[in-house]
């Protein structure tokens, strides 16, 4: 029988929830990395008990974990714990994430707009995102802030930066968002492994289609008040891009107020936001099945990161935007004021279709009926970060 | 022989369950000790000073015969009695954050 696991990063630790087809019930396990803020976890498509995660901390910095036995044990890739150290300089390598200056990769940046308006310099101080390849668990991406790509093709134990990213031309225009410049978005096209997705708070949308050493900005259709040209092609605050791997080019984007479609890869895009109550929000998702159904929360507003008048509702549009139903059966409907953030949403592949999404008050919901209904797996976690979910045999 | 107390998640990512015990020759310094600890525990590399600058994380100290000592220079000599291990050294996560 079909089993799911839940992979979560919350503010202090990382939690497993995993449970039969069914999904009724759960085991727990956790908190993995007590106490750091654990903002992704993600399984490897090609090998499910290959699982990276993003350990960060204000204090100590990052770290990047592996499991290879689906999250029961954990090394910092490169520096498994009891290895003796071997003669010469320390290797660990696996938290190393230097921003590419070398003149071979033509125009490195060395500065993006700050809060103020002027320019500064690029520095690491997280990942947000990992993405592992489609078809090779040793090679994965990771989404940093301030904004870049870096990839691993060791398991990650080392990580080079996809330079082409930062070095196309319009860094100096890329701009923190309240929660940083971070590249948080990372899609993979299964059809094309030269081509991918990337999103950036607030640059906006960028795609590849040689394998990351040329980018372009898509950002063609997005209009924000809050840049001085509503219609730039650089500075809107993308918050996350969906895409059912199915109909890959299909994207799905929930920006800082719109949400918006694109049917040509992301060269065109326009606003589906309909008649949702608000269309300021984070997640977005797409029906593992129906390529047509989306899911968003939507949140009050850019000032009052929390859902609509105290009511915790996914709306949903089984007609690719435009015309949304909120979804509310098992889900609080007075007094909630909790978030969801950009990566705390996700779907599994069973029939029916899983939805899960996790609050910044700690709970994580399921539906195992594609949204009609919905249950707590857990309710008192800390505020979650992130919410990834693994289909397994 | 120097000793060097960590921070708790410090310890966790190293795998020690108490302070730690390094030989460092002569001088002994931030830098010589810092380098000895990331040697014996390579985990360490990249969260107590940056992976490239070796300079120490900004919510992290160094403290040691009840002084901060995180703003004297990483080559100064570190008192005698961290070097003969009667003190140890204090590596110490800021109070920040509630």
């Amino acid at each position: 029988m079909s089993k799911v696991r839940v992979l979560v990063g919350t503010r202090k630790g990382a939690f497993i929830l995993t449970s039969d087809g069914k999904r009724e019930k759960w085991d727990i396990s956790g908190p993995h990395f007590a106490g750091w803020e654990m903002y992704h976890l993600k399984g490897s498509p090609a090998d499910p008990n290959r699982i990276y995660a993003s350990q960060t901390s204000g204090w100590f910095g990052q770290i990047i974990q592996r499991s290879d036995d689906g999250g029961k044990t954990w090394v910092q890739p490169g520096t498994p714990p009891g290895e003796k150290p071997a003669p010469g300089p320390p290797k660990a390598a696996s938290n190393k994430f230097v921003y590419d200056v070398s003149p071979e990769t033509g125009k490195p940046l060395t500065t993006h707009q700050f809060y103020d308006g002027t320019q500064h310099p690029w520095e690491f101080k997280r990942v947000w995102h990992l993405e592992p390849s489609l078809t090779d668990p040793n090679t994965v991406y990771a989404g940093v802030e301030d904004a870049a790509i870096f990839r691993s093709t060791d398991g990650g134990e080392n990580w080079k930066e996809l330079p082409g990213l930062r070095g196309h031309g319009t860094g100096p225009k890329w701009q923190p968002g309240a929660g940083g410049m971070c590249l948080h978005t990372i899609i993979l096209d299964p059809s094309n492994p030269q081509r991918m997705w990337i999103a950036i708070s607030a640059a906006g949308a960028f795609r590849t289609d040689d394998g990351g050493k040329s980018w372009k900005p898509i950002n063609r259709g997005l209009r924000s008040q809050y840049i001085p040209d509503p219609n730039a092609e650089i500075g809107h605050c993308v918050h996350h891009v969906a895409m059912n791997p199915k109909r890959p080019g299909v994207l799905f984007m929930q920006k800082h107020w719109d949400v918006m479609r694109s049917d040509d890869a992301g060269d065109n895009w326009k606003e589906v936001s309909g008649n949702l109550p608000t269309d300021f929000g984070f997640v977005i998702d797409v029906h593992a099945h129906e390529p047509e159904t989306i899911y968003v929360v939507p949140i009050k507003s850019d000032s009052e990161h929390y859902v609509h008048e105290g009511k915790l509702r996914v709306f949903r549009s089984r007609s690719g935007g435009n015309e949304w139903e909120a979804l509310t059966k098992g889900l609080p409907q007075k007094d909630c004021y909790v978030n969801v953030l950009r990566d705390a949403m996700a779907v599994d592949s069973l029939d029916k279709c899983g939805i899960y999404f996790g609050t910044t008050g700690g709970q994580v919901y399921c539906s195992a009926d594609a949204g009609d209904s919905w249950n707590p797996i857990v309710r008192d976690l800390p505020a979650v970060l992130s919410v990834e979910v693994q289909t397994l045999a | 022989m120097i000793r060097v107390i960590l921070p708790q998640h410090l310890r966790n990512l190293a795998h020690v369950d108490a302070e730690v015990t390094l030989d460092v020759e002569a001088p002994v310094t931030q830098r010589s000790v810092l380098d000895a600890l990331e040697a014996r525990y390579p985990m360490l590399r990249g969260a107590i000073r940056d992976h490239d600058t070796l300079e120490r994380r900004p919510f992290l100290r160094f403290f040691a015969c009840e002084e901060d000592l995180s703003h004297e220079p990483p080559d100064a000599p570190l008192p005698d009695a961290v070097a003969s291990g009667k003190e140890p050294f204090l590596v110490i996560g800021a109070i920040a954050g509630g």
